[in-house]
């Protein structure tokens, strides 16, 4: 083994975008037929890193050996003809093609289809029994499911004679159990000789699967020690560059007097397309209910009748009285008025502006209270500003600047701007959607100590997050959300990630057949509802 | 992170614009065997040399600010009115019917009535485009352009019915009363015998087109409704999850518009021709689409834009006069100018933000 050429050799590579340098002298060796974890918060560099190795970019500096051999790679067909493959975490599929369509997409033998589509159809046969890489290889792609969509990504570059497999973020859009299957077949590949490098920036993925790990920090790589010999802890700090609390610290919950109360709420969709099919349940003071569940069964249209911008038949109360879903006085504004704060899933295309200063996104929703008001016609520029500097110091936006423009923070400075919003105005409830994601690990401990505080001082809080360790370690009460139904009520001490991930994929009993045919069975039809949606 | 400074992007980039422009117009007027160079000196005695060319330099100027703001204040809300011209029509047809129509004493109160016609005759031609794309989703570029054939169809009625004077020949409204005529800037500013801007159509309307870029200003970025405007315009989804209700904000700001683009209207009609004729806005409304594109949607781009465009027309039209140069070279040169600063921004952007970056490495 030791004397094997490295299936992908990187020497120092460098990458800068203007004064931002997103790659620092990296080297890297991946050895063939193991599996390579890369992880890094959000900006370190790992994306700009694989880019490169894909022909995305083009380093500034630096040398990729492929199998021992110098190898230019100007763009991703010379990536592919280097036997490189790579899934990004968005799926590069044509929605109304069939998975063998896609599959040949680009890959055609000749003008005509029908040799390349036969030849394909054998092909993937091969693959499947091979590598546990099962497909209809005739379903359209926008009626299966997102575990058979990513599968058909792998099946894509395997097609393309890949030897070297680049996933990133696979994960994100899995339930608990597909996310399992997942790592089967990587296993399998790794056992017929595959070298895989796997992006992540879950820590426990990483421990499970990886042989190698490779950590990168504000670009630079700061460490590569074997899997085996490291633990969680250890890796957060070299991610981090410090020690973190990797569990959230929370007192028990002093629950109140009933905040909200939701009753056979139901939502359809322009395309008659039922997206919540009738769920109740209710919020008390000092509690935090989880609403667990893979992205895409009903969650995002939970948040958004209760924010005031989808319209629903059904009961909500707050405060014991009844709220408008349908009339026009149903908005935003509304819900702000009567006491419900919104930190919304996607903080770039809701919760926030980007083209906006930092200052001008602190009013946002709230731009009609009266502290922002300098006449009746005229805004009071002055006092958001300096209401922005006091809410940025309070919540250390870095860099604390009210002038900046929103898109020129982290992702985390993004989610804390957004937080500081909602938060300081002292909401009765707080809808929290995704509070974490995109966030560096740093940030998301603060994010999750200031959502327990808000809890302590007597809130209710709705977090809907897709993260089931998020949803574990904040939640007070969980609720499992799967095809516009709450499947479940579960207490965070009483259940586990099997468990929930279960019910998360419409599995209420244990099934009696291997557990993730049963799970795939239903994906395959339920997963493809959720999926109608764009 | 910016990665050019701010004044290397409003000033740099159209003047390098500009420039690229003008190199090209000088190769086609070479090409056609005349001398760029004088070409540019004619244009620029004819149109800044003398009072008289300023005050058709300005008066064009005015036109274009009008329809500038009009086409700015909706992009900021993300709407693309190309209706301009059609609201500016309409407009005239508002100044018409009020300097007509109503016994005006003074000339003051017939402007504050003319600028109240024009902008409700602008504004609810803008406001079923936009009701239509509020409500039904129709395409807001398609109908305000439809628009247009509609607003100039009805002017040439009106003007060979309703509007005509009792047998003329002409198809054009009866002269405006006395009482209704604005002062020139040679009523302005003529002292004793030194009469300034002799005969040139620039008049008082200009002030009001400068009023009209600080309250478009002020309306922008100082007022709650100018921050809804902007939010929806930047982004839809968000402005809705704030409770920015997307109907009110188009609805608004196409109101606005068309008002703007409407008030066009006293500067040609009440101002200039005093009485309402055919094809009274003579492409301004387009011309508008590459005022605020060059001016970057701001009221004070607009007007400096509108400054250069009123140049071009006064300075084109000196060129048709003196030398071979035919009219529609003129034209070409206009496009020129819009192809570079509104449609090629990026071709001059790009080497530019390099040449940045490389020098902030150094």
């Amino acid at each position: 083994m030791t004397d094997q050429a490295p299936a992908i050799e990187l020497k120092g590579i460098s990458k800068a975008f203007g004064p931002v340098q997103a790659n620092k002298d990296i080297s890297i060796r991946v050895m063939p037929g193991t599996i390579h974890g890369i992880i890094g918060e959000n900006g370190a560099g790992k994306s700009t890193l694989m880019s490169i190795l894909y022909g995305f970019y083009k380093a500034d500096a630096g040398e990729i050996y492929i199998s021992g051999r110098k190898t230019a790679i100007p763009d991703s067909q010379a990536a592919i003809a280097a036997g490189i493959g790579m899934v990004f975490q968005h799926f590069k599929l044509v929605e109304n093609f069939t998975v063998l369509e896609n599959v040949v997409l680009g890959a055609e033998d000749s003008a005509m289809l029908r040799p390349s589509l036969a030849r394909a159809r054998r092909e993937l046969k091969n693959l499947a029994e091979e590598y546990e890489l099962n497909v209809d290889p005739d379903a359209i792609i926008q009626d299966v499911g997102v575990g058979m969509q990513q599968r058909v990504e792998i099946l894509k570059a395997l097609y393309r004679k890949a030897d070297i497999l680049i996933l990133d973020e696979p994960t994100g859009v899995l339930t608990p159990a597909e996310a399992d299957h997942l790592f089967r077949i990587l296993e399998n590949l790794r056992r017929e000789g595959k070298t895989i490098i796997l992006i992540t920036h879950k820590l426990r993925e990483i421990m499970e699967i990886t042989d190698t790990v490779s950590v990168m920090r504000r670009g630079e790589m700061t460490a590569t020690v074997k899997t085996a010999d490291t633990n969680p802890a250890e890796l957060a700090e070299l991610m981090v560059g410090r020690k973190v609390l990797l569990r959230v610290d929370k007192a028990p919950a002093q629950i109140g007097r009933k905040i909200l109360e939701v009753q056979d709420l139901k939502v359809t969709d322009d395309k008659g397309v039922h997206r919540l099919k009738g769920i109740s349940f209710d919020v008390h003071a000092g509690e935090i209910l989880g609403i667990a569940g893979v992205a895409g069964n009903g969650q995002s249209e939970l948040l958004e009748v209760l924010g005031g911008y989808e319209k629903a038949t059904g009961k909500v109360l707050v405060n014991g009285e009844e709220i408008d879903l349908t009339g026009a006085k149903s908005d935003g504004q509304s819900r702000r008025k009567r006491g419900i704060a919104h930190v919304p899933e996607d903080r770039q295309r809701e919760g926030l502006i980007m083209d906006f200063h930092a200052w001008e996104n602190t009013g946002f929703g709230y731009h009609h209270a009266d502290h922002y008001q300098r006449s009746r016609l005229f805004m009071d520029n002055a006092a958001l500003k300096r209401d922005t500097e006091e809410k940025m110091a309070r919540f250390d936006v870095r860099p604390p600047d009210p002038n900046l423009e929103a898109k020129s923070f982290s992702g985390g400075n993004q989610q804390k701007i957004v937080l500081a919003r909602e938060i300081e105005r002292n909401p009765d409830l707080l809808l929290v959607g995704q509070p974490t994601r995109g966030v560096d690990i740093g940030a998301i401990e603060f994010i999750h100590q200031q959502i327990v505080a808000l809890r302590d001082q007597g809130k209710a809080i709705l977090l809907v997050s897709v993260e089931l360790e998020e949803i574990l370690s904040l939640s007070d009460r969980i609720a499992v959300m799967f095809d516009g139904k709450i499947m479940g009520e579960r207490m965070p001490q009483e259940t586990d990630e099997k468990e929930l991930g279960l019910l998360m994929a419409g599995i209420t009993t244990e099934p009696r057949g291997p557990l993730h045919e049963a799970v795939e069975a239903n994906l395959a039809t339920a997963g493809g509802d959720a999926r109608k949606e764009v | 992170m910016d990665v050019m400074p701010k004044w290397a992007d409003v000033i740099l980039i159209p003047l390098i614009s500009i420039l690229l422009a003008a190199m090209l117009s000088a190769m086609v007027i070479l090409a056609i065997g005349e001398n760029p160079w004088d070409a540019l000196v004619l244009m620029v005695q004819g149109s800044l040399g003398s009072t008289y060319g300023w005050g058709y330099t300005l008066y064009y100027a005015t036109n274009f600010i009008f329809t500038g703001l009009a086409v700015a204040i909706a992009f900021h809300a993300r709407m693309f009115n190309i209706g301009g011209e059609g609201q500016a029509l309409l407009g005239g047809l508002g100044v018409a019917l009020v300097c007509l129509y109503i016994p005006w004493p003074h000339w003051t109160l017939a402007l504050v009535g003319a600028a109240v016609g024009a902008a409700l005759f602008g504004a609810a031609w803008a406001a079923i485009p936009a009701f239509l794309q509020a409500k039904r989703g129709s395409h807001i570029v398609i109908t305000t352009i439809m628009f247009n054939f509609i607003a100039a169809a009805l002017l040439n009625y009106m003007l060979i019915g309703t509007l005509k004077v009792q047998g003329s020949m002409e198809p054009a409204s009866a002269r405006f009363p006395e009482a209704t005529h604005l002062p020139s800037f040679q009523d302005m500013f003529s002292f004793g015998e030194t009469a300034l801007f002799r005969g040139a159509p620039a008049n008082v309307t200009f002030f009001v087109a400068i009023a009209a870029c600080i309250g478009l200003w002020a309306l922008i970025w100082r007022t709650r409704l100018g921050y809804e405007i902007r939010s929806f315009g930047h982004s839809e989804s968000a402005a809705k999850y704030a409770g920015i209700s997307p109907t009110k904000i188009i609805m608004v700001s196409m109101l606005i518009s068309g008002a703007l683009a409407g008030m066009m209207a006293i500067n040609n009609v009440q101002g200039e021709a005093e009485r309402l004729v055919l094809n009274a806005v003579e492409g301004a409304g387009f011309i508008g689409i590459a005022v605020a594109l060059m001016g970057r949607s701001h009221p004070f781009g607009v007007f400096l834009a509108a400054l250069l465009f009123g140049f071009l027309y006064q300075g084109g039209a000196e060129l048709a006069l003196w030398t071979s140069i035919p009219r529609e070279l003129i034209i070409v040169i206009q496009a020129l100018v819009i192809l570079f600063t509104g449609a090629l921004d990026n071709m001059v952007r790009m080497p530019l933000e390099r040449l940045f970056l490389a020098m902030r490495r150094a």
